[in-house]
């Protein structure tokens, strides 16, 4: 029984800071999306509202909410209405595992700079958002529509398929730190980020998020030449809004679990002296992450769908089996001659194990590419 | 060609992004830097006049006629040397185009027999309701050059009895 109401307070009060900065972090990560995809294709971007449109994403709002909200004449309301709601809150609640920092000291009072540090992260994240994935197919069959009805069955099968990978790729994370708390793998990469470690492990993460959280090259679920708006066609005004919200904080909340799982979380060069600090290293590593995500939206053409399927289940998912038993491997050759230097086999085999499918895919282009001529 | 060839031209597909973002970018940030129309470009009709400020159109309403869209609309009056409008006998006493017909063909122009109306350079032509679409002759109209008086003048008899000038054929 807690009885310490300062206790709840501080629980509060990082609930809120959190919160608030996902909802801050979701406007300004659209105007930084919109601002970098410019830079890319040689254009300027939003520069109007504001200096250097930074009051871009309020305008935006604004418009958002004086909209019109339309819904189908024979749309299941009640579950047309819920289906945003599904696919919000999970995209929020995910961050309270996510740690900031260590402790600091507010008027004599340690504060940790996480809101909940419990043993079986890991798994939260990943129940969590395997949730999402119910807002986005409710709210494709409660619309009454083909396109987003095939929209949202598309999203469902994509996120599973490449649910399996990314939770396959985490095992490898979880053997090398010996944990499924967010807080003790952060503390066991103090040495060395377990990118340099694990990198095939990282990279597939990087892909299977990627289809996760529906973004270029797997929009599959909103890919408009072929679905208008996909899930979310028949939304308009505050209800598409929240849609919209969910998937740039999932970016967000995913950028923040791969810098936590790969790329030393909160650490960084004078953090033990300043755990201040902490959150600012968080903060360029996600900003740096998210700069990839714009970077491959930028760059590389939609998957067709068959060939996402067939990626998702005949090279990822092997993959990433090979993967946690070569670090499986790795971390038991270590353990068992006492040799440290073993460590350094899992990136070698793991390397080795990545260039297979390479190797495969191109030889089974090669030959589909004969079969043609 | 070797294996590894797909994932080089996926990496180099990146690195060809990357160097674009260093680009100068190609937008002309319109309302305060406006770009150069081009030298034949038909924008908004503008209508001339000589260098004593007389006005050159004669309100002959060939440009109506000749006009595929029906946009201009011409009502001619008399000339007297007490208050002169433009050389020769008489004037356009109302000129209008309707913006919202107008197809800027610039068939007004070609018909012109004193080259009286052009096809100008100005592109920003908005209007909040249709009936503000309808230019009228003062807005169509070039200003007074500054050595000159502003129409009607009064002039001498005998001088202007001519209403379409000589001129050379057209060069380009």
């Amino acid at each position: 029984m807690i009885t310490d109401w300062t206790l709840w307070l501080e629980w509060f009060v990082k609930a809120l800071v959190w919160i608030f900065a996902l909802l801050g972090g979701f406007a300004y990560l659209t105007y930084y999306e919109r601002r970098a995809l410019a830079r890319i294709q040689t254009r300027v971007g939003p520069n109007r509202a504001g200096p250097f449109g930074l009051l871009q994403p309020i305008a935006d709002a604004v418009k958002l909410i004086f909209k019109e909200e339309l819904s189908p004449a024979k749309a299941y309301k009640f579950v047309f209405f819920l289906a945003p709601i599904l696919t919000l809150v999970p995209s929020i609640i995910i961050a309270a595992v996510i740690p900031l920092g260590r402790s600091i000291n507010v008027f004599g009072r340690e504060i940790n700079l996480y809101l909940a540090n419990i043993n079986v992260g890991v798994l939260y994240f990943m129940s969590i958002a395997a949730i999402a994935v119910y807002g986005i197919v409710l709210a494709g069959w409660a619309s009454n529509s083909k396109y987003a009805m095939l929209g949202g069955l598309r999203s469902t099968a994509q996120m599973i398929s490449y649910e399996l990978s990314l939770g396959l790729s985490l095992i490898p994370v979880i053997l090398l730190g010996n944990s499924m708390s967010m807080v003790d793998i952060v503390e066991k990469q103090s040495d060395i980020w377990f990118v340099f470690i694990q990198p095939v492990g990282a990279f597939i993460f990087w892909i299977a998020t990627l289809a996760e959280v529906n973004r270029a090259p797997f929009d599959m679920p909103e890919a408009e030449q072929e679905l208008t708006a996909g899930y979310h066609s028949e939304y308009s005004g505050m209800k598409f809004a929240l849609f919209f919200m969910a998937e740039y904080q999932k970016m967000i909340v995913i950028c923040a679990v791969m810098a936590v799982f790969f790329f030393g979380g909160y650490l960084g060069p004078g953090v033990d002296q300043y755990p201040l600090l902490g959150p600012v290293y968080m903060f360029i590593k996600i900003f740096l992450l998210l700069f990839a995500m714009i970077w491959v939206r930028a760059t590389w053409p939609r998957f067709r769908y068959d060939r996402l399927m067939s990626f998702g289940w005949k090279v990822l998912l092997p993959l990433s089996l090979a993967i946690v038993f070569i670090t499986a491997t790795g971390i038991l050759l270590a353990d068992q001659t006492g040799n440290a230097m073993w460590m350094w086999s899992i990136p070698v085999a793991s390397v080795i194990a990545g260039l297979i499918p390479v190797v495969t895919i191109y030889q089974a282009l090669r030959r589909l590419s004969y079969e043609r001529a | 060609m070797s294996a590894l060839d797909p994932a080089v031209e996926l990496i180099r597909g990146l690195w060809v992004t990357l160097k674009s973002m260093f680009e100068k970018p190609v937008t002309i940030q319109y309302p305060e830097e406006k770009r150069e129309v081009r030298k034949r470009f038909r924008g908004r009709h503008e209508l001339h006049r000589y260098d004593n400020g007389l006005e050159k159109c004669i309100g002959c309403s060939l440009c109506a006629a000749a006009c595929p869209a029906d946009a201009i609309f011409v009502e001619a009056s008399e000339n007297t040397d007490e208050k002169r409008f433009s050389p020769g006998e008489r004037y356009a006493s109302t000129y209008e185009i309707n913006m919202l017909r107008c197809i800027y063909c610039g068939y007004c122009e070609d018909a012109c027999p004193t080259e009286a109306i052009t096809l100008g350079d100005n592109y920003e032509l908005s209007y909040y309701d249709r009936r503000s679409a309808i230019y009228t002759k003062d807005m169509l109209l070039d200003p007074v050059p500054a050595t000159a008086m502003l129409t009607p003048q009064k002039t001498e008899a005998g001088v202007f009895t001519r209403s379409v000038p000589e001129m050379e054929n057209p060069k380009d």
